[in-house]
């Protein structure tokens, strides 16, 4: 009787044991999301104690490694808003006419053949985009426009936002077939009934019901693009250019990332430590991006009442 | 009313009560817009073809590399000074990391001391490109002795073993993809290792354990936060916590493994949670029954039959961690490594990383290594989605 | 159990037994209809009349929304669908190869079981179909247009003060009624109802059927309905629909009181299995 009890209280003492192993686990992810966000500021912060952050937000010098270097970060900004610009102009059409194509006028077997064939954009390495951007896309544009007379930098910012447009098409297209399809079938009925089109009801019902959900895709998408490193490493330029011009070289937050933190620097230097400024404002504006995604998709799915998105 | 008898087959369009001009632009709008769609579709899977083309017909040369047939003679005097060992007049075609490796050769086959072979001997990647009909530099009285050689069929190209069983090199043609190779497998099986229980055991927790409080909803957000995060900003995170402030070794496959398994984590939780989710409720009230315990019934019943599933979210993330490049960058796993590491405490590069490096080299042979590594980067990828896949459908729910 | 006009009394295919003659609005000939193999209509003979309510009853899977859908072609919109045979309206066979499916819907208007107004404004809702079809421009208009037809669907005066609000935000009826007002806002001729209350409480139901009862002025209107007391307080004439083939049809009296069939007995008296 003795040997059952303790024995029960054995196994009591295991199933607790293994309960906090698995909640040490799960918390682990937590700590890893504070650990990114720590170990970025602690050392932004560090930055900021040196130079200052009014300049850093609004000054259009970014010269370090110099004796008299200045970090003003907004040619910097400029230069990543105007590739992810570009990005999106590629992405966002091309991924939602796929969509729609997929949802609307393909039969599921043709669709079930394209959709994994999209995501196969998705699964090449950056790398791999950058390198195809930088020896194929951009020798093209500066061939094409020299036949048109204009001159365009070997690192514009057109081959980057082009390529990395298309690293995105999949991002857009597979969410935003997700949520077309989601949109209840009496809505194309009533619209098609009522001696609509098939493109009149994609346009006028269909789009404006999935438009959370579209918004949704489009904002994550911004968000890859914004933190897309090797195609503007490999295709893109280093200089801080504050300029509307894409075909002129620009540089972006992650190229200068990198180049602030490889090679041999001082870790504790200015030059290395901005890299970590930088890296905040990327951690809080993709951060703010994908909570305002999530909540779209959830009223999405709230309205439509569906849990498979 | 019209006579049914009558109308019924006229065709005459002022008879027809439904011809409405007004629609034929409607149409015509319709019609655009579908073929609008099409293209877009086109669009895409057509790049995906042209990308793929460019990076075969690129890379497809660097499978094979230009040898000459010369004399080669061994012997003290060669071996200490190895230039010597060929005639004057192919120095500059030769490879020197070829001539380099003489004495390493007579190390290994003694029985060619103080002999002269006729030897096929690697050439220099100025004399390839030219072979490979690429743009070349090289003068020409060198020009000429190598298109006589190649007239006599005594300069060819062969098979290129040197891209596997070599590591980087700064000369092109003794560059190869070995070490990198070895980093990304050390590095993967890092990530595997620390990833994989981690991200199984909060999928079960989440899934099986957690009560809905709001702890948990705080860790899902935050699973779902650390999905979306740049992965470049990993690279920060290993900087500053694995190797500033727990002062592991720097462009190590540890450090790396780790990084990337914060990265791989919130896919295998969320395939995980998926897969322990679509196991019926049923076998857990079945074990319930039979008077086991929560721990019991999940241990030996849920996850056995949730297994397949989890091991195909994990080959993906798997995947594509394997593509992963810029965290590495920023905790220096660019470096040069001609020698494989040996573990993984020592500095290593991994294939994207070794990629990005011949991207970066002027010369021009280094371009078709580039698109080569690619190529075997792609297969590899292809190869574990292309398994998740057959794992999925093997196992696909049977219930 | 095909239905042929020729041996049995001419009752089956006109619905007619008294001597009034009402105008034909659609004639359907021997439509047969297939889901892939499933032959789910086989040969119906009908015609249907203007400024009647015709009901369509009989048990579940028996093809009476499938027959329903082959009135406007909305069929057409399910795979693997094939349509045989004629149905004339106004003296058109609309399967022909000129006519237009937009064109027919557009004069042959549906209203589904569910209520399914469009995640739009109440406004929008009615004037989506009008501006698009070009029967109006924006404006004054169109103003009168939504009003008009709010009006005929008697929901006017319950949301006049709230055009802005989303259609979704209504109540079921008047969902239902706002589904109806966007049907005739497009001005059909015909207006076909699949169940059109089965999803609604008493109250609204006896809404939509006063409606019915005065859009009849207007439209020839075809209704599904389970409800068997429905069919007999709205419905002129009545069809007996089983297993894909059209049993009797004639005036909802003779139906209820008199059918000559006796499938039509069992199942008008419940006794349908
Ligand atoms: N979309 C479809 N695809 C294939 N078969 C269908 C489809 N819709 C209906 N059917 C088949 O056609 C037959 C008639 O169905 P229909 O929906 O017309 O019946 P119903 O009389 O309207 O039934 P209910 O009273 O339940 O609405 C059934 O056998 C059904 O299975
Ligand atoms: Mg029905």
């Amino acid at each position: 009787m003795k040997a059952f009890e303790s024995k029960k209280r054995h196994n009591e003492i295991k199933e607790q044991l293994i309960k906090v192993c698995l909640i040490t686990a799960a918390s682990i992810s937590i700590l890893t999301t504070f650990g990114v966000l720590f170990s970025i500021i602690f050392e932004a912060i560090e930055f900021f104690q040196m130079r200052s952050f009014w300049y850093f937000i609004s000054g259009t010098e970014w010269s370090p490694g110099v004796a008299d270097s200045k970090f003003g970060a907004l040619p910097i900004f400029s230069g990543t808003f105007i590739i992810t610009l570009i990005a999106m102009a590629v992405a966002l059409p091309i991924g939602l006419g796929s969509a729609i194509f997929m949802s609307e006028y393909a039969s599921p077997k043709l669709r079930s053949k394209l959709k994994p064939l999209l995501e196969i954009l998705a699964g090449i390495p950056t790398v791999v985009y950058g390198f195809f951007a930088a020896i194929t896309v951009a020798p093209f544009i500066v061939n094409f426009f020299s036949m048109l007379g204009i001159q365009a930098s070997f690192n514009s910012a057109l081959a980057s936002g082009i390529v990395m447009g298309i690293m995105i098409i999949p991002v857009i297209s597979s969410l935003s077939d997700d949520v077309i399809r989601a949109v209840p079938d009496s809505q194309r009925k009533a619209s098609l009934a009522l001696g609509m089109t098939m493109s009149e009801t994609i346009k006028h019902i269909v789009l404006p019901s999935a438009l959370p959900g579209i918004i949704s895709a489009t904002i994550l998408g911004i968000s890859k693009a914004l933190g897309e490193t090797m195609i503007v490493v490999m295709a893109a330029g280093l200089r801080p250019n504050l300029s509307w011009n894409i075909l002129e070289d620009m540089t972006t937050v992650t190229v200068r990332i990198v180049d602030a933190l490889v090679g041999d620097h001082e870790f504790d230097s200015p030059d290395t430590l901005s890299a970590f400024a930088l890296g905040l404002v990327l951690f809080i504006v993709t951060l703010i991006l994908n909570v305002i995604s999530v909540a779209l998709i959830r009223k999405f799915k709230e309205k439509y009442k569906i849990n498979t998105l | 009313m019209k006579n049914i008898n009558n109308t019924n087959n006229n065709k005459n369009l002022s008879d027809n009560p439904f011809y409405d001009p007004s629609l034929t632009q409607r149409h015509k709008s319709a019609r655009r817009f579908k073929i609008f769609t099409i293209t877009c579709i086109a669009f895409a899977l057509s790049f995906l073809v042209f990308f793929l083309g460019d990076m075969i017909t690129k890379g497809l040369p660097a499978f094979q590399q230009s040898y000459m047939q010369i004399d080669v003679t061994y012997n003290d005097q060669t071996i200490a000074s190895t230039r010597k060992a060929i005639d004057k007049k192919y120095r500059r075609i030769v490879s020197r990391a070829w001539l380099r490796n003489i004495p390493k050769m007579v190390q290994e086959s003694p029985e060619l001391m103080a002999t002269t072979q006729s030897t096929w001997v690697l050439v220099n990647h100025q004399v390839d490109q030219y072979m490979k009909d690429h743009y070349y530099k090289i003068k020409n009285k060198e020009l000429k002795i190598i298109e006589d050689m190649k007239a006599q069929g005594k300069i060819q190209l062969q098979f290129n073993s040197i891209f596997f069983t070599q590591g980087d090199s700064k000369i092109p043609e003794n560059s190869g993809l070995k070490s990198s190779i070895i980093g990304s497998i050390l590095t993967l099986l890092v990530t595997m290792v620390v990833a994989f229980p981690m991200g199984v055991m909060t999928a079960v927790y989440l899934e099986e354990f957690a009560d809905d409080n709001r702890w948990t909803q705080f860790i899902e957000v935050n699973i779902n936060n650390l999905a979306a995060i740049p992965s470049i900003l990993f690279g920060l995170l290993g900087l500053a916590v694995f190797i500033n402030l727990f002062g592991m070794p720097r462009s190590s496959p540890l450090v790396g493994g780790l990084t990337l398994a914060l990265m791989t984590l919130p896919i295998i939780i969320v395939s995980s949670r998926a897969a322990l989710r679509s196991v019926p409720d049923s076998i857990r009230q079945a074990g319930y029954g039979l008077g086991l315990t929560k721990v019991q019934v999940v241990q030996d019943h849920v996850i056995p039959l949730a297994f397949p599933g989890i091991m195909t979210g994990s080959i993906i993330g798997l995947a594509q961690a394997m593509g992963e490049t810029a965290p590495l960058i920023i905790i220096g796993m660019i470096a040069f490594i001609p020698d494989s590491p040996g573990s993984i405490f020592e500095a290593a590069t991994v294939m994207p990383a070794q990629i990005f490096t011949w991207a970066g080299m002027p010369e021009r042979a280094y371009v078709e290594r580039t698109a080569a590594g690619i190529m075997v980067l792609l297969s590899i990828l292809i190869s574990l989605n292309a398994l998740a896949i057959i794992l999925r459908k093997k196992f696909e729910v049977k219930w | 159990m095909t239905n042929n006009p020729d041996n049995s009394s001419n009752s089956t295919i006109n619905g007619l037994t008294s001597q009034e003659s009402p105008a034909t609005k659609i004639t359907v000939r021997k439509l047969n209809l297939y889901y892939g193999d499933n032959h789910a209509l086989h040969n119906i003979d009908m015609d249907l009349y203007k400024n009647k309510i015709t009901a369509l009853i009989g048990p579940s899977g028996c093809g009476k929304s499938t027959f329903l859908r082959c009135l406007n072609r909305m069929n057409e919109l399910i795979n693997g669908v094939k349509v045989d045979g004629d149905v004339i309206i106004d003296g058109k066979n609309i399967y022909d190869k000129d006519v237009d499916e937009v064109s027919v819907r557009k004069r042959v208007g549906m209203v589904f079981q569910q209520p399914n107004p469009f995640p739009k404004s109440i406004y929008d809702n009615v004037s989506y179909a009008p501006l698009k079809h070009g029967i109006v421009k924006k404006g004054q208009i169109c103003d009168e247009l939504v009003e008009k037809s709010l009006l005929q669907a008697g929901l006017w005066d319950e949301v006049k003060d709230k055009l802005t609000q989303p259609g979704t935000s209504l109540s079921g009826g008047q969902q239902q009624r706002l589904c109806i007002a966007r049907t005739i806002a497009v001005e059909p001729d015909v207006i076909l109802m699949d169940e059109p209350t089965s999803a609604l409480d008493p109250l609204s139901t006896e809404k939509i059927e006063t409606l019915m009862l005065d859009l009849k002025e207007k439209y020839a209107i075809i209704t599904v309905t389970h409800n068997m007391q429905q069919a007999g307080r709205v419905a002129d004439y009545t069809a007996f629909f089983h297993m894909g083939d059209l049993i009797e049809y004639a005036d909802t009296e003779t139906i209820f009181i008199n059918p000559g069939k006796k499938k039509t007995e069992d199942y008008i008296t419940g006794r349908y299995g």
